[in-house]
């Protein structure tokens, strides 16, 4: 039962990570049609750029709380301007060429992404320097730390404002009226490529703000990193429903709880044939399983809300 | 016409080379007959070797391309059938099991295993949005890594990390392909044999692919990748068109794999990465989608871009004294790079498929719009 | 004797009834003409009939058999073709190649008789050819045969789309908008066409909001709104009928100055 509780909470902090992520790709899936291969990436950069940042300011003095201010709105700034700066060159060029374009472009840029990080950061695990002391807490059983606690509520906050913004803004009713239908909103005067630019913004500044939340959370970062959590993250947006933002929220949540509980419990399920090295399976096999039984989705239907 | 203006209506017009005969392909087989000899006193032995790698991802080139090039589908992981097919020869004819099969046995059944992974992985994805297709496989071709790298244990069937070692060469009746022969006084070396076999190959492709594509089945994956919902409505089974497209892509790679295994001896999981997916999806980009001779153009092309890249780290060490970019690294980015700029300026590829020109749009730019997602279409 | 009978079909959009119920009935060698308001379901009816959408009710016999609308292609194999509001060719596909991909439901030969180059498919391939360059002639465009399709004029667009539904072997032909965008004289050529090609044996049934193109061509009418048949009938006797005045036709007398 302890174990249990355990994977429980682990596994919400996963998926609040993941939700945030997938936030990313169903924003511009919603928007574009195009899944933007390149976003798992803007999380790898957001996390070793924050960590660079972080190294300077500590290195120069300043407080830990400054330093990783400073270092948040330093990788969520690079993050946003290299997320517009994709869209800007890579994706904007293409809306009117055959579907595979976009996609086969997708993949390029985040290949790119990945191999300059590499030249950057190089291809090691960089850790984080040892500066942030976590309390842990004991619930029914299980160890809760209160850096666990600050991601779950620090994603929350996220996701509610998100949804704040499209629900209630002028913004947000130009980013949905884009969505229905980009000539006719248009006509109506959206200027339909500063609505995009800014989607793309503010799911690359979220991403940025996952990849900071994954590297307190393992103390580590690495030039590869983003490419399995973008694929999971992808995975809960399906699952949720793909253009849904609540459904984008949930789905991650969800996977997020399957991962734990099935890495937790697969040894002792197959007799120890299969073991916790084969976590990074089950998120593919939910994303089969929704894509046959449900390919639409848990929230996502013909008249869903979406963003 | 002098052979300024044949380059110009080739590259500008993407016209077929003018003046294809019998004595062309004659001096072409002759000049493939001589080639790896040429390569070894030019070259060095090495270089045999690379040309046969580059013939193997010439045949993953041609098959990559029946899925993108001709039915429009993207398959990211393409590396995954290649994989399944060389670790069925490898487990099959070498010392981890003790079983030694023969190789006219084990490239059918790697081929008819890739296949039905293509099916398995193709039938609920195809059904759906086509790009599903692309973070599927994209997905497959990791796992299937990480399936070989830990099925060594609680049984040891792939032998993990380490991979498959002492894989048999090929053998065709009493000839193996391991062993140097001598042959009217000329010695042909295993390098040279499997060159042979493998250029064999790669034409036997190019054959099928040609053949494919100018049927009423090559025209139903035209007709797809054009539009689906036009072709459905033209009475095309859009879903087992596109399963087919894929499971033959599949079949291809998996006798790739078989071939791969036997030309190196050994296997492992190292040699199935994401990169090598991406490799084989730039050759197919460069080439020129749906131009047969084109992907394999491209795919001869870039097996050999890591060997010219060798220099670029000795050039730094010697400008910087240091080594800022790893050429295997440089090699990726150039890669993701010639993806992102061919899609942009040159979407049909270096050497374009005949005709191609006179197909581009005649306004290319982008329109103030979203790409259409079809809402009037059917679900 | 009815060639396409529809029975109480229905499809639901949401909480929208974009069809409420329509039955009607196409006899043999007509020209039928579905009409009505912008938003009346008439698409949506073509969509339900050829396998595009699944229709939450309602049945199709098309020559006494049920239709089995379950894919587009077994509606095609059965002998229904059709042609797309906004032109839906192969762009990048050349005039020819687009008509042979028509007959794609009338061969047979796959893969491996392909990659064999065997005898039955060298013969379909002749075959196909043929007969889409029958077509093209038929239609009047055997001369850009070569062309991609995307560089066709507007009108030559139109034409090659029927050419290509035509190479199904459709016993009905379903048109959406045919003369949507065209000058009074391309649709005059467009109006020669479809009365030939109803003398060459097919049923035709049209969806169009030229009246004058309607009630010039068409055997019977039927008028949609709101997803239901208001009138379903010969021209003259829909023409005068009060309730489409109402809700179609009214609008367009209303509007004129």
């Amino acid at each position: 039962m302890d174990i249990f509780i355990q994977q429980l909470v682990n596994g919400v902090v996963l998926g609040s990570i993941y939700a945030l992520v997938a936030l990313g790709y169903t924003m511009v899936y919603g928007i574009l049609g195009l899944i933007n291969f390149a976003h798992g990436d803007l999380v790898m950069v957001g996390a070793l750029s924050a960590l660079a940042l972080l190294k300077v300011c500590l290195a120069v003095g300043l407080g830990l709380p400054a330093s990783l201010a400073l270092a948040t709105l330093g990788a969520v700034l690079l993050c946003g301007g290299l997320g517009v700066l994709i869209e800007r060159v890579a994706y904007r060029p293409l809306r009117s060429a055959p579907k595979l374009a976009p996609l086969i472009t997708a993949i390029g840029v985040s290949i790119l992404i990945e191999y300059g990080a590499a030249m950057i950061w190089s291809k090691q695990y960089l850790a984080l320097p040892p500066v942030i002391q976590s309390t842990t807490w004991q619930l029914a059983g299980a160890a809760i730390t209160d850096l666990q606690v600050a991601i779950v509520v620090m994603a929350s906050v996220l996701m509610a404002g998100l949804l704040w913004l499209i629900r209630a803004t002028p913004l947000g009713v130009a980013m949905r009226a884009t969505e229905q239908n980009a000539e006719v909103a248009g006509l109506m005067g959206i200027d339909t490529h500063r609505v995009i630019a800014i989607t793309f913004l503010i799911g690359s500044g979220l991403a940025a703000l996952a990849g900071i939340m994954v590297l307190l959370y393992y103390g580590v970062a690495h030039y590869f990193m983003g490419f399995m959590l973008g694929l999971k993250a992808f995975t809960a947006a399906v699952l949720g429903g793909i253009g849904s933002v609540p459904g984008a929220m949930l789905g991650g949540l969800l996977l997020g709880l399957i991962e734990s509980l099935g890495a937790g419990y697969v040894g002792e399920l197959t007799g120890g044939v299969f073991g916790s090295n084969y976590r990074d399976v089950f998120a593919f096999i939910v994303l089969i399983l929704v894509l046959v039984l449900r390919p639409a989705g848990l929230l996502g239907t013909a008249s869903g809300e979406r963003a | 016409m002098n052979l300024p203006q044949r380059i110009a209506q080739w590259w500008v017009h993407g016209q077929t080379w003018p003046g294809a005969s019998w004595t062309r392909r004659l001096l072409v087989v002759v000049a493939l007959a001589l080639l790896p000899f040429l390569l070894e006193a030019v070259a060095g032995r090495a270089w045999v070797r690379i040309a046969d790698i580059a013939l193997i991802y010439a045949m993953l080139a041609v098959g990559l391309n029946l899925v993108v090039g001709f039915a429009g589908l993207l398959d990211l992981g393409y590396v995954a059938f290649f994989a399944v097919g060389a670790y069925a020869y490898g487990l099959l004819a070498s010392p981890q099991f003790g079983i030694h099969a023969s190789f006219l046995l084990l490239l059918p059944l790697g081929a008819i295993a890739a296949a039905c992974f293509g099916v398995l992985l193709g039938a609920p994805t195809l059904k759906l949005r086509g790009d599903y297709l692309a973070i599927v496989t994209l997905g497959f071709g990791e796992i299937i890594r990480i399936f070989l790298n830990n099925l060594n244990q609680p049984v040891n069937i792939t032998n993990g990390p380490q991979g498959v070692t002492l894989i048999d060469p090929l053998l065709l009746g009493s000839f193996s392909f391991g062993k140097p022969h001598s042959m009217l006084g000329v010695t042909v070396a295993p390098v040279h044999a499997y060159f042979y076999l493998l250029v064999c190959m790669v034409a036997l492709s190019m054959l099928v692919a040609r053949r494919l594509q100018n049927s009423r089945i090559g025209r139903a994956w035209a007709a797809i990748r054009e539009d689906e919902t036009a072709a459905r409505a033209m009475g095309i089974d859009t879903r087992n068109l596109k399963l087919l497209a894929f499971a033959l892509g599949a079949t291809f790679g998996g006798v790739a794999g078989g071939l791969f295994a036997a030309v190196q001896g050994f296997v492992s999981p190292e040699s199935f990465t994401l990169q090598e997916s991406v490799m084989i999806l730039c050759m197919v980009v460069l080439g020129g989608m749906g131009h047969v001779a084109g992907v394999v153009l491209g795919a001869i092309v870039l097996t050999a871009l890591p060997e010219a890249l060798r220099v670029v780290g000795p050039l730094q060490k010697a400008a910087f004294g240091h080594v800022w970019i790893d050429p295997a690294d440089l090699r990726m980015m150039l890669f993701g790079l010639a993806l992102i700029v061919m899609m942009r300026w040159r979407p049909a590829g270096m050497w374009p498929a005949p005709g191609w020109a006179r197909r581009t749009p005649s306004a290319v730019g982008s329109k103030p719009q979203v790409a259409a997602r079809g809402r009037d279409d059917a679900p | 004797m009815t060639l396409l009978e529809a029975r109480g079909i229905a499809k639901r959009f949401g909480g929208v009834n974009a069809l409420d119920g329509v039955s009607l009935a196409i006899g043999k060698g007509q020209i039928y003409g579905l009409i009505g308001p912008n938003g009346a379901g008439k698409t949506t009816f073509f969509n339900c009939l050829t396998g595009l959408y699944r229709h939450d009710a309602g049945r199709f016999w098309l020559d006494g058999v049920e239709l089995d609308t379950r894919s587009p292609d077994r509606v095609v194999k059965s002998g229904i073709a059709r042609t797309f509001q906004n032109i839906r060719l192969f762009a990048g596909l050349s005039v020819l190649e687009n008509v042979m991909v028509g007959r794609h439901a009338r061969s047979g030969v796959g893969a491996l008789g392909a990659v064999l180059d065997t005898r039955a498919f060298r013969a379909e391939e002749t075959a196909v050819r043929a007969r889409a360059l029958e077509l093209l002639g038929y239609v009047g465009l055997q001369a850009r045969r070569d062309e991609p399709a995307r560089n066709l004029p507007y009108g030559d667009q139109r034409r090659l789309e029927i050419a290509r539904a035509l190479a199904t072997d459709p016993r009905l032909l379903a048109l959406d908008e045919p003369a949507a965008g065209m000058n009074a004289t391309e649709t005059a050529v467009l109006r020669t066409l479809l009365e030939r090609i109803r003398a060459d044996g097919v049923t035709l049934l049209l969806i169009e909001h030229d009246v004058k193109l309607v009630m010039g061509l068409c055997d019977r009418v039927a008028v949609l709104d709101f997803g239901q048949l208001v009138i379903e009938g010969e021209p003259d006797t829909v023409r005068r009928d009060p309730a489409v005045i109402a809700a179609y036709l009214g609008a367009t007398v209303g509007d004129a100055p």
